[in-house]
């Protein structure tokens, strides 16, 4: 019953999208403000219904209705309430019906905080919106209904991956999805503003937030599973260039560089046509995205979805949207006027570097992600595309990036100085380069990647603290620091992300280069050194967890005598989806991690043991937290909140006139 | 827990990744080994290395070249070896020959394109001449309140 009432409300809810996505966009072309208006309830109510529809899935997978086909093929009556949740969105219906809830979300976020916006211009937006949602609702109801009965329903489930029961994992997919389909309200301010015709600093000011949201939440998504790869698939890397993960970097790619494309819009008035177009492939690849894990066209480590009927659906719903807002912009794109002037060398000029590298260095990730279909259909030859090759074509976009950043960002508007910049940024180059060089000297190898990348690294992170101060005035330290207080929260935000970036950049190469490993038969009892620790495998014995059974070792990492830690890696096999996992147990340190793997019993009675010491492995992710607080902190700007302000109050006054 | 246990016999453990008994004596030939291991596709999995790859057929691969280095293979010999067998679908680095150089040369030809397009772009506002910032009713607004 339960389950019917969801049905029927996600039935009720597409009903009511048809409205929303005709209506306000005949009354906005009309200037029917009665027509306009009918965008409002409709996208709130359709928020509501999909909401009701969500939390009529969670309710079965809660109790357990084993009569529901999604429940029995997800879940297992043994499994924790955590997993039995997060089950709702770790298979494909339920996963496509939080796309579809996150969307109507945005849509109802777009009336809650569009109050400021001109009435025609929401309208288009809520219409166009609600025409991606009118897509999703057709494929959810017609190839992957997740309320479907069992005629027989089962004694119980079987049970969910156990790869994905865990709780980085838990909540990796909602904050992809808030920024894969937070693009779309870009694509739809972008989208409506060819229809209208009109792009100026306002719509800049407009889209920015949306875009910021998306990408804050593209960070966080992304971060969170690249943190679980690291701890949960048993031999610590974080980043494979996996199709399923470039699924993803590709939008956050293209978002950060609208982010800052959308800045030139909103000062200068030019870029504005390419703003247009990146939002339209920002939301683009977001759709590509979808249609790779959904579709499984290019199988990899992720894809529990393989369905050619389905990926043809999300096929033609990409072409339908990619191809229609393309050819709109095509025939539109040519009224953008860019009217603001700005000399050859400034952060305008800067921003348009940004803007270069972000998009090739995404087309670069694109082009290696399809090369091997593209090899297949066209000559039929079986090839992979893996991270030697992504390696070595990404990373040199990355250093040239991380170099510039820094100079592009003490750039003046308008017209600047390279010649002062250089002059300002000298001592911090000098340190950076030091430091880098103390590195090389420090490290056994004599490899390069670690110094340079602890020498980009410092660069970026030092550029962004000077760009603080330097804007703080000549005054005293404490005067100094007082303006810095009341600097812009936008300014924060940017010297936040960027400061991030550099301790990812840092932390990638650091630990890249200077890992260590080791791989050797244990005996109990008998002590091993890997770097500065002594390892004893003390014992290995089976613990029954829920729905798991567990071979658990016991090890004790000591440093010169004293106990570091005592670690217990496992190894678990999963019965009902009778599937083994291993399970590392790791030492998280600030400056190092210590990582250990128990592998199978050997021969001569001891057990297959891996170590790796991971320096600066957490930095990666703290890296990412301090992006993602950026680009938070940049939302709370008061600019945003007091051009809202300006906005709403002038065109209040046109009608008084 | 009985039920559990009589699964867990049909239940296969898995080998995982480079075993201990798999390592040469020799560190030399065995960091040549794992430099080339990772650079290998396993062939049943899905986007996995043979270094990192839990399945028998990579530790078959991995023995294998093993094998090769001890004989005295160069790591292009022991590469073509293995691409001879599985084909080029196990290299994960794609040859830089025939149709992939368009694989290759994307991305700096992408770059030149960009990088002119936007040139041009920016040069075209650094010379272009400012507008007025009002239209011609703002302005006659203006004169009218500066007038009054």
């Amino acid at each position: 019953m339960i389950a019917e009432l969801g049905h029927f409300s996600l039935i009720l809810a597409f009903g009511i999208a048809l409205v929303q996505m005709i209506v306000p966009m005949i009354g906005a072309h009309k200037g029917w403000r009665n027509w306009m208006a009918v965008g409002d309830p409709a996208a709130v109510s359709q928020l509501l219904l999909v909401g009701v529809a969500f939390a009529a899935l969670t309710y079965s997978f809660v109790v357990s209705d084993f009569s529901l086909r999604l429940v029995v093929l997800n879940s297992h009556s043994a499994k924790p309430m955590l997993y039995k949740i997060s089950g709702v969105w770790g298979n494909h219906e339920g996963s496509m019906l939080l796309w579809l809830l996150i969307l109507t979300l945005f849509g109802a976020c777009a009336v809650f905080f569009g109050g400021n916006l001109p009435a025609t211009l929401k309208a288009r937006v809520l219409a166009v919106q609600s025409t991606v949602s009118v897509a999703f609702y057709l494929f959810i109801l017609l190839t992957s209904n997740p309320f479907i009965r069992l005629e027989v329903p089962p004694f119980d489930g079987q049970d969910l991956n156990p790869l994905l029961q865990d709780p980085g994992l838990a909540f990796h997919p909602p904050f992809l999805y808030l920024g894969y389909v937070g693009l779309s309200m870009a694509f739809s301010f972008a989208v409506a503003a060819l229809i209208e015709g009109r792009v100026d600093a306002a719509w800049a000011r407009w889209v920015r937030p949306w875009t910021l949201a998306a990408w804050v939440f593209l960070t966080i998504g992304i971060a969170l599973g690249s943190w679980w790869a690291y701890y949960e698939l048993g031999w610590g890397g974080f980043w494979f260039w996996d199709p399923v993960e470039n699924a993803s970097f590709m939008p956050w790619l293209l978002a950060a560089a609208l982010l800052h494309s959308a800045i030139v819009v909103e000062k200068r008035e030019a870029l504005k046509s390419w703003t247009i177009l990146l939002a339209i492939l920002a939301f683009g690849f977001s759709l590509l995205g979808t249609f790779i894990v959904r579709s499984g066209v290019i199988t990899s480590v992720h894809a529990f979805a393989n369905d050619p009927e389905r990926g043809v659906f999300i096929l033609a719903i990409l072409f339908v949207f990619v191809g229609g807002a393309l050819t709109l912009y095509a025939l539109r794109a040519g009224a953008m006027e860019a009217k603001g002037v700005f000399s050859l060398v400034s952060r305008e000029s800067a921003l348009v570097v940004n803007n270069i590298l972000l998009a090739v260095s995404a087309f670069v990730v694109f082009i290696g992600t399809i090369w091997p279909l593209v090899a297949e259909m066209t000559m039929g030859r079986a090839l992979s595309v893996g991270a030697p090759f992504f390696n070595a074509a990404f990373t040199p976009f990355m250093v040239v990036l991380a170099l510039v950043l820094p100079l592009g960002a003490v750039l003046a508007w308008k017209r600047g100085s390279m010649g002062r910049a250089l002059r300002e940024m000298t001592p911090i180059a000098i340190l950076s380069v030091a430091l880098g060089a103390l590195g090389f000297a420090l490290q056994t190898g004599k490899s390069a990647l670690g110094p340079v990348g602890v020498m980009l690294g410092l660069w970026v992170v030092l550029g962004a603290l000077y760009d603080l101060w330097a804007r703080s005035g000549r005054q005293g330290i404490a005067a100094r620091l007082a303006r810095m207080t009341r600097m812009p929260r936008a300014d924060w935000g940017k010297a936040t992300a960027h400061i991030g970036l550099g301790v990812t950049i840092f932390a990638i190469a650091g630990l890249t280069a200077w890992e260590q490993e080791d791989i050797r038969t244990a005996q109990v009892g008998v002590p091993f050194t890997v770097g500065a620790y002594d390892i004893t495998l003390d014992g290995v014995e089976r613990v029954q967890g829920p729905n798991y059974i567990s071979t658990m070792a016991t090890m004790t990492v000591r440093s010169e005598g004293d106990v570091v830690a005592v670690l217990t890696p496992e190894k678990r096999v999963y019965p009902v989806a009778s599937m083994p996992t291993t399970e590392a147990s790791i030492r998280n340190g600030f400056l190092s991690d210590i990582y250990l793997v128990i592998g199978d019993p050997q021969s001569d009675g001891g057990y297959a043991v891996r170590t790796y010491i991971k320096p600066f492995a957490n930095w990666i992710w703290g890296g990412c937290i301090l992006m993602a607080l950026g680009g938070f902190i940049s939302l709370t700007d008061r600019r945003l909140r007091v051009a809202a302000g300006a906005a709403k109050s002038k065109a209040r006054a046109v009608p008084a006139e | 827990m009985k039920r559990f246990l009589i699964l867990l016999a049909f239940v296969a453990t898995p080998l995982y990744a480079v075993q201990p008994d798999e390592i040469l004596s020799d560190p030399a030939l065995e960091a040549r080994a794992r430099e080339i291991s990772q650079g290998l596709r396993c062939p049943v999995c899905q986007n996995e290395n043979i270094d990192d790859s839990n399945a028998p057929i990579s530790r078959e691969l991995r023995i294998l070249l093993r094998e090769r280095l001890v004989e005295g293979d160069s790591d292009q010999e022991v590469v073509d070896f293995i691409v001879a067998r599985y084909g080029e679908y196990v290299l994960l680095e794609p040859v830089k020959s025939g149709a992939n150089l368009i694989l290759w040369w994307a991305a700096p030809l992408m770059l030149v394109l960009a990088g002119g397009i936007g040139f041009v772009t920016v040069r075209n506002r650094a010379t272009a001449k400012p507008e007025d910032d009002l239209s011609e009713d703002e302005q006659k607004r203006l004169r009218e309140i500066l007038d009054a």
